[in-house]
């Protein structure tokens, strides 16, 4: 049987490479905090031996804003602008959290046509967040136009959400309570037109990306997690669909209204960046059905509101609970505890990339061509704000 | 999950058990039996998956409230557990050897509310703060606002109003309406 010659690499003892930097054989390498591998800013402290990674540290702390802190200050309505800015480029799932969480806490029921809208929100958000990812893991394996593409796309998503909410990147359209707005006239066509367009793009994907055979080349077999490690790391999301589990809030745990929505849990089973390509490929039409599915239950004459207390002086009893989303990247969570003042106690923001990007990706990254290392983080889409709220 | 609940009080020292929801509940446990406990959760009553670890300032009652969040994808159960630790010598067990990703949290913990988890990896290595030299952060009694004053200066020629007077003289110019 061939067995590679792997004697200038360092030894492993206990899972851990005895590395010694002053031998000269290896290289301390820095990757980020600018760095295309991810949607905002983290690095990776690498050394490498030859062109291997043998050792990782991933450093967070470069967007740290302190919002859980802020929050503690805030009364519960002022709250509500700051959470969007916890996930940059899926903002929805924070708002939608928050809200359900003080509505959870305040014991308010919110009308149906508003949780309709919601729907259709959380499910725009995925779209436009699939299309960033999609964009910046093809730039990650040097497929530039796919990411250009991807862009245009998402900034017509962001046309509907600007005219649906007055903001393109921060919409603050869920609040508690229910949701700002009904839909303009004619928005129904304009997101059928845009639904189209992203259609056509995601077919000329398909044939540059998906079947090209360097793309081929280089992600499948990267990054492959084990079964093993699913539950071990807690992975979620559509990391852990690739692995063949079925696990999605949205099934599992029912919110909003989804359950009256017909959609299956879309699996993979070879776990490595190729199939966890595919795996959000294929949600990629699944969200756009679901909006589709979701457009037919929209009706503008309908309350969207609950009357809510003076919101400047609403006081929500002592409590606390954890509230749960699926976002682009798996469970996404709040959990917040209240003391019956004005003012939240404590509000945690549980972010699928805090163990993603961190206790993963410093484990998977051993052994893998540093070419490939922007191309593994992008396979584990992480967002770094969410780590470092 | 009621019969869960029964078995866990057989074996440990549970108090507080709420149902927030339908597949939410909280119990606290006595700080000694934590570890065991989740330990047992995630063995027998499979809880696998760990979500989150955070931690309250009961600054009040001189404790942090620590919370271990657990799932069980078998019948879709969150179980929240509650460890309430003295917030003069914060402490306690890890749990790195269960979950891969609780390093992290522990980590975490230590830098942003000063609880300490002997034996956990990289545990001392700040997280998120470089050369913090203030009280932990995230405890109640830090005040952000004092912290940015005496830390960083105002730029020159800014002017600052106290908000609630500057409204009121801006909407109201005749005195209180």
């Amino acid at each position: 049987m061939f067995a590679p010659d792997r004697s200038k690499y360092p030894e492993v003892v206990n899972g851990k490479a005895i590395i010694d930097l002053d031998s000269g054989k290896y290289l301390k390498l820095w990757q980020g905090p600018q760095h295309p591998g991810v949607t905002g800013n983290m690095s990776l402290e690498l050394i490498i031996c030859g062109d291997e990674v043998v050792d990782c540290k991933t450093h967070v702390g470069y967007l740290h804003r302190g919002f859980e802190k802020l929050m503690e200050r805030r009364k519960f309505i002022q709250n509500f602008p700051i959470v969007c800015r916890i996930c940059v480029p899926e903002p929805d799932t924070n708002e939608y959290l928050y809200a359900a969480a003080v509505e959870e806490l305040a014991g308010i029921e919110i009308p149906e046509q508003a949780k309709w809208l919601r729907t259709l929100n959380m499910e725009m958000s995925r779209l436009t967040s699939f299309l960033m990812w999609i964009g910046g893991h093809a730039g990650a394996f040097g497929l530039g136009p796919i990411g250009q593409w991807a862009v245009t796309h998402r900034d017509y998503m962001l046309d509907l959400f600007e005219e649906l909410s007055g903001g393109r990147i921060y919409h603050m359209y869920i609040i508690p309570g229910g949701v700002r707005n009904i839909l303009p006239d004619g928005f129904n066509g304009r997101l059928e037109d845009t639904l189209q367009k992203i259609e056509k793009l995601l077919g000329e994907i398909e044939k540059v990306m998906l079947n090209n055979a360097v793309f081929k080349m280089r992600a499948v077999g990267l990054g492959i997690i084990t079964h093993g490690m699913i539950d071990q790391y807690g992975i979620v999301g559509p990391i852990a669909r690739a692995a063949g589990l079925k696990r999605d809030v949205r099934k599992d745990s029912p919110y909003l209204m989804y359950e009256h929505l017909d959609f299956d849990v879309i699996n993979g089973t070879k776990s490595d960046a190729y199939e966890r390509l595919l795996v959000r490929y294929r949600e990629m039409f699944q969200s756009i059905d679901l909006i589709r599915q979701i457009m037919k239950h929209i009706d503008g004459s309908r309350d969207i509101h609950t009357k809510l207390p003076n919101v400047l002086h609403w006081k929500i009893p002592a409590g606390e609970t954890y509230v749960k989303a699926e976002s682009t990247r798996g469970e996404y969570g709040y959990f917040m505890v209240t003391d019956g003042s004005e003012l939240p106690r404590r509000v945690y923001v549980r972010g699928p990339s805090y163990t993603h990007a961190v206790a993963l990706l410093e484990d998977l990254i051993v052994n893998v061509n540093m070419a490939d290392v922007a191309g593994l983080m992008t396979s584990l889409h992480t967002y770094p704000p969410e780590i470092e709220r | 999950m009621k019969e869960i609940i029964q078995r866990l009080k057989q074996q440990f020292a549970i108090s507080n058990v709420n149902q927030q929801r339908g597949d939410l509940t909280f119990l606290t446990v006595k700080q000694e039996q934590a570890v065991a406990l989740i330990t047992y959760l995630r063995d027998f009553e499979i809880f696998t998956h760990m979500v989150f670890l955070t931690a309250v300032d009961r600054i009040e009652d001189n404790q942090f409230q620590l919370t271990y969040m657990l799932h069980n994808y078998a019948i879709h159960q969150d179980l929240g557990i509650r460890v309430m630790t003295d917030r003069e010598k914060a402490e306690m067990a890890s749990i790195h050897h269960l979950w891969k990703q609780a390093g992290t949290y522990q980590r975490e913990l230590k830098e942003m509310f000063g609880i300490d988890f002997p034996g956990s990896p990289r545990v001392d290595e700040s997280f998120i703060l470089e050369g913090w030299d203030n009280i932990p952060p995230m405890r109640r009694d830090f005040d952000t606002k004092k912290y940015s004053e005496e830390t960083y200066f105002p730029r020159p020629g800014r002017e600052s109003h106290d908000p609630e007077t500057y409204m009121k003289s801006k909407l109201y110019p005749e005195g209180d309406a």
